[in-house]
Parts: C-alpha cells; sequence; structure tokens
C-alpha cells in the first residue's frame, strides 16, 4: 500500500515535471534544435530505439563493469588502509589525489593508453566509483564500536596472532561495516555515470555520450534529449538495484537507514 | 542441557593482584593508590555509587586502555592474564546482524578455534534464550539481549571472570534464577562482579566491597553464612544488607 502512495507520488512529479517543460515550450516557442518539447522527445525515443539501445547497452556495460571493479579496488583499498599505518601512509594520499584531479583532465590520457573501446570508458567510472567505497568503508571500520573493540581484545587476548587480523576482519570490523560500504557503494551507483560518458565525450566509437555529441553536432537535439532521458532511466534503474541488493545484504542495518522511505515494500 | 559448573580445572582459576589502581581526570581523583586482591576461584561483589569508576577498575583489570586509567595488575600465579578473563561489559554489544548462537560463539571464531555449538545452545538454553537462538537481536527484549551476553560471557569458559551489572535489565524473578544459574557456572572461577543491587551482591559475593566516593576507598562488608548462591530468608542476610546499606549511604554523606 505504501509503495503504490510511493510510486504515485513519483509518477505525479515526473508528470508535473513533463508538464512544466511542454508548458514552457508552448509558452516561449523556442525553436526544436535550442529545446525540444515532451512529445518530440518520446517520438525520438520511440524511433529511434534500436539506436538508442544499442548505445544504451554500451554505456550500461560499461558503467556496470566500472562499479563491480571500482568497487573491487574500493574495498582492497580500504583493506590496506585499515590494516597497517605505513600502507595508510602512502595510499590515502593517492586515494585523495586520484580524486582532486579532475576526471576530464585524466580522460584523454585513458583513452591514449587504453584505446576508444569500452576500457577506457571502464576505467574512468572505476576512477569515480572507487573513492566513495574507499572511503566508507575504511570509516566504518575505523568506527567499531569502542565496546565491541574492547569486547575483541578480551577475546583474543594471549591467543595466537597468525589469522587474527583476518579474523577480526571477517567476523567482527567486515560486517560491522557493512552499512558504511553500502553508503559509500549508493553515492558510487549515483556517480557511476558520470565516468563513463565524460569517457565517452573524450573520445569513443559508441555509447550515449558518443551518441549526445553526434546528435549535439547535427543539431537533433530531440535525439539528445533522447538520449539523455535514457541514461537517466539507466542512472536510476542502477541506483535502485544496488540499493535493493544492499538492503537484502544487511538487513538489520535498515532501521536505522535514512534511505529507507525509498524502499519498494 | 548440561552447562559446565566450574572451570575443568577450578585449582586454576588465578587470584588477581591491583596495585596502585588510579582514575585521574585533570583535577578530579575518582580513586587512588587503590590496592586489592581478589581472592583465586573465589567471586567478589563490588558496589559503589554511579560514576564512583567501577567499570574503570574492571577495564584495568581485563588490560583494556582507557583515558585516566593508571595501575598496575597481576596474576596470583605469576603467569599472564591474558587470554584468561572473560568479560561482560555494562552494555551488551551484541552483534547486530549475527543470530544469537552466532554471537554467543563470538569467542571461538576470533580466536580461530572451532566453535562449539552444542555447548553454546545448552548455555543459551539454560538461560532460557532457546526458543530465540536463531534470532538477531533486534527482535530480543532488553533483558533477552543482556541473557544473551551472559550466555556469550559463559562460552568462554576463562577462569577469571569480570561482570558489570549482569542482570541489571532482568525482572526479579528471572534475576534471582539465572543469579542461581550464573552462580553454579561461574562457581570456582575468580570472579568480579560489579552491582548496585545490595541483595544481589550478598547472594552472589564470598566477599563484598564498596568502593566510597570521597575517600576513593573500599571498605569490606561481612558477609553472612551460608553456601553461595545464598538464602535471602536467612536471619544474618537481613542484618548484612543493613550493614550493606549504612556503607553505602556513608559513602554519599562524606562526598
Ligand atoms: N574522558 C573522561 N573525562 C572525564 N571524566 C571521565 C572520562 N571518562 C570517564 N570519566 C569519568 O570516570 C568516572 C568513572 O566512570 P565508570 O564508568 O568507571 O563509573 P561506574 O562506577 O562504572 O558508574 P556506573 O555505576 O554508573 O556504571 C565517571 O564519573 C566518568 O564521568
Ligand atoms: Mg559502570
Amino acid at each position: 500500500m505504501k509503495s503504490m502512495g510511493r510510486l504515485a507520488a513519483a509518477l505525479g512529479a515526473g508528470i508535473a515535471i513533463l508538464l512544466l517543460w511542454q508548458g514552457a515550450v508552448t509558452l516561449f516557442a523556442p525553436p526544436p534544435f535550442i529545446l525540444p518539447g515532451p512529445a518530440a522527445v518520446a517520438r525520438r525515443l520511440w524511433l529511434d530505439r534500436a539506436l538508442l539501445l544499442d548505445h544504451g547497452l554500451i554505456t550500461l556495460a560499461e558503467i556496470g563493469l566500472g562499479l563491480v571493479i571500482g568497487t573491487l579496488i574500493g574495498i582492497g583499498a580500504a583493506i590496506a588502509i585499515s590494516a597497517s599505518r605505513p600502507l595508510r601512509r602512502i595510499l590515502l594520499p593517492l586515494v585523495i589525489a586520484s580524486q582532486a584531479v579532475p576526471v576530464f583532465a585524466i580522460a584523454p590520457l585513458l583513452v591514449l593508453w587504453l584505446g576508444y573501446g569500452m576500457a577506457s570508458k571502464i576505467a574512468m567510472a572505476a576512477i569515480v566509483i572507487f573513492f566513495p567505497v574507499t572511503i566508507a568503508l575504511a570509516d566504518g571500520i575505523a568506527r567499531l564500536e569502542p565496546g565491541l573493540v574492547d569486547l575483541a581484545r578480551v577475546m583474543t587476548g594471549g591467543g595466537s596472532p597468525r589469522g587474527r587480523r583476518w579474523r577480526l576482519l571477517r567476523h567482527l570490523y567486515g560486517p560491522a561495516a557493512l552499512p558504511a560500504l553500502g553508503s559509500g557503494l549508493r553515492i558510487a551507483a549515483a556517480v557511476a555515470p558520470i565516468g563513463a560518458v565524460i569517457g565517452e565525450w573524450v573520445g569513443s566509437a559508441g555509447g550515449l555520450g558518443w551518441l549526445m555529441l553526434q546528435a549535439n553536432a547535427r543539431a537533433k537535439i530531440d535525439l539528445m534529449f533522447a538520449a539523455l532521458a535514457l541514461l537517466a532511466v539507466i542512472a536510476l534503474l542502477l541506483y535502485r538495484l544496488v540499493d535493493g541488493a544492499l538492503r537484502r545484504a544487511t538487513p538489520w542495518a535498515n532501521s536505522t537507514d535514512i534511505l529507507k522511505e525509498s524502499e519498494p515494500t | 542441557m548440561t552447562v559446565p559448573d566450574g572451570p575443568a580445572a577450578a585449582g586454576r582459576s588465578p587470584a588477581i593482584v591491583i596495585s596502585g589502581a588510579a582514575l585521574r581526570f585533570g583535577d578530579t581523583c575518582h580513586f587512588a593508590g587503590l590496592d586489592l586482591t581478589l581472592d583465586g576461584g573465589r567471586t567478589t561483589c563490588l558496589l559503589g555509587p554511579s560514576g564512583i569508576g567501577k567499570t574503570s577498575l574492571l577495564k584495568l583489570i581485563a588490560g583494556l586502555p582507557a583515558a585516566g586509567l593508571s595501575g598496575t595488575v597481576s596474576a596470583g600465579d605469576g603467569a599472564p592474564l591474558a587470554g584468561r578473563i572473560a568479560m561482560m561489559a555494562q552494555r551488551d554489544h551484541l552483534l547486530p546482524w549475527a543470530r544469537l548462537i552466532d554471537n554467543t560463539m563470538l569467542g571461538a571464531r576470533l580466536r580461530g578455534e572451532a566453535p562449539d555449538e552444542s555447548r553454546a545452545r545448552a548455555i543459551l538454553t539454560r538461560l532460557g534464550l532457546g526458543p530465540a537462538i536463531d534470532l538477531r537481536p533486534e527482535a530480543l527484549s532488553g533483558g533477552m539481549r543482556q541473557r544473551a551476553a551472559l550466555a556469550r560471557t559463559l562460552y568462554e569458559d576463562r577462569p577469571v571472570v569480570l561482570m558489570d551489572e549482569p542482570f541489571s535489565a532482568l525482572d526479579a524473578v528471572t534475576r534471582h534464577r539465572l543469579q542461581e544459574v550464573t552462580a553454579r557456572a561461574l562457581a570456582g572461577r575468580t570472579v568480579l562482579l560489579v552491582t548496585h543491587d545490595p541483595a544481589e551482591a550478598l547472594r552472589l559475593g564470598d566477599r563484598v566491597l564498596v568502593l566510597n566516593s570521597r575517600p576513593g576507598a573500599l571498605r569490606e562488608i561481612e558477609v553472612p553464612g551460608g553456601a553461595i548462591p545464598r538464602d535471602q530468608a536467612r536471619g544474618d542476610f537481613a542484618a548484612a544488607l543493613g550493614r550493606l546499606f549504612e556503607s553505602l549511604g556513608d559513602g554519599g554523606a562524606q562526598g
């Protein structure tokens, strides 16, 4: 019942935006190559559906693979940062520097090194994604409740140190940090398309970013908007997918989750 | 359905010697120069007003670092204490993602030992948590959570046990029953049990100590006779209870 209400609210908001958009187009009558109406964009979505689907799948694959690779790198980096102080001293500045340099600046290099194909876009997406994952997970590991830190200390005191760190990570620090990792992953899922699309703008032979550039160059603004709309849908679906998977993975954390509102129950 | 009563080798529960214990924050001194020996294989109950530093004293014994805390702790047998202590903290600190049975066996997992599920089940059942074994902590009441923490502590099966208000969240009947179960399970171990309940201290303690506020000194209260857990119906129990209340009141009055 609640989800019906939420669906209705989302639909209502969507319809309101479409109406405003159509209203603005009717009122100011901009030339179609500046701002096409929603009807024109919908028509283009339908007419070029095969084209859009092709390029959409390319972008989706780039984002998806980037998400997987970026997440794995992020988890690895977070564990390394948490496990040893010397590693933290070396890795943390690198991790932060990787975000201080705008992705736009690295994009041409990656295209140069990895080529015009999907690899450079996956790398871009991974670079954008791994940072929130690393920081959120490292933070979650560092913030284990002091009472639990004490408990683990007393429990493992005097025992064999072999594999102790790994066991602590597996049975205590890791699970405790899962909700924090989840927050990082949600951010990662939301920003992932940025990396892929920027990569496509800088140099590519396909994908929604590439399609938008082509459409823009040929003043086919309705196609550009159609590609944009598809990108937005992909981003939303990806977020919902990640969000849903996280919810199932960390059910104990959901009651304190500020994003709980979005859960389809 | 059996809980190990007493450690496998009761004689191995060491005495614990605390010397020069102090808790200071800047100019505030909660206690200083405190010396205390916990008799091996015996239960010592510690009372005292809230905020005096009972939990801090437990941390000192457990070897946990805490701000403002200093002093030395050693075992009467000269061997290191690390690895011989089980601690039940004031809060339950249950893992929210783990079922009760897994919470109980956490220590074994962290030490890389094979978890003994049937023993964990027996302990949980003995503490009245049988039906909740597969639940996560979020599904438990406050008292059930506390019993789960108690189960985890008993599962550790250590010769030295530190407990910080272990029965505070229980109803009177359950508390009475669990005091008995716990006393039996802990017999022969060196136990320091912090409590705010004078009757509980007299029921369970071979020795009962009160940490007073201003002087920051320990005062020992004469305990009634009888085997632990003591019968509250005995005549000398009421007398001891009176003395204990008086002593607890004293500390506050002097402060
Ligand atoms: N960082 C700190 N700065 C100043 N005072 C502190 C700090 N940490 C703890 N204290 C003080 O140390 C004292 C001892 O705390 P502790 O938890 O040991 O008391 P307690 O006797 O266990 O109390 P209770 O019966 O309420 O559990 C408290 O009065 C507390 O205010
Ligand atoms: Mg306390």
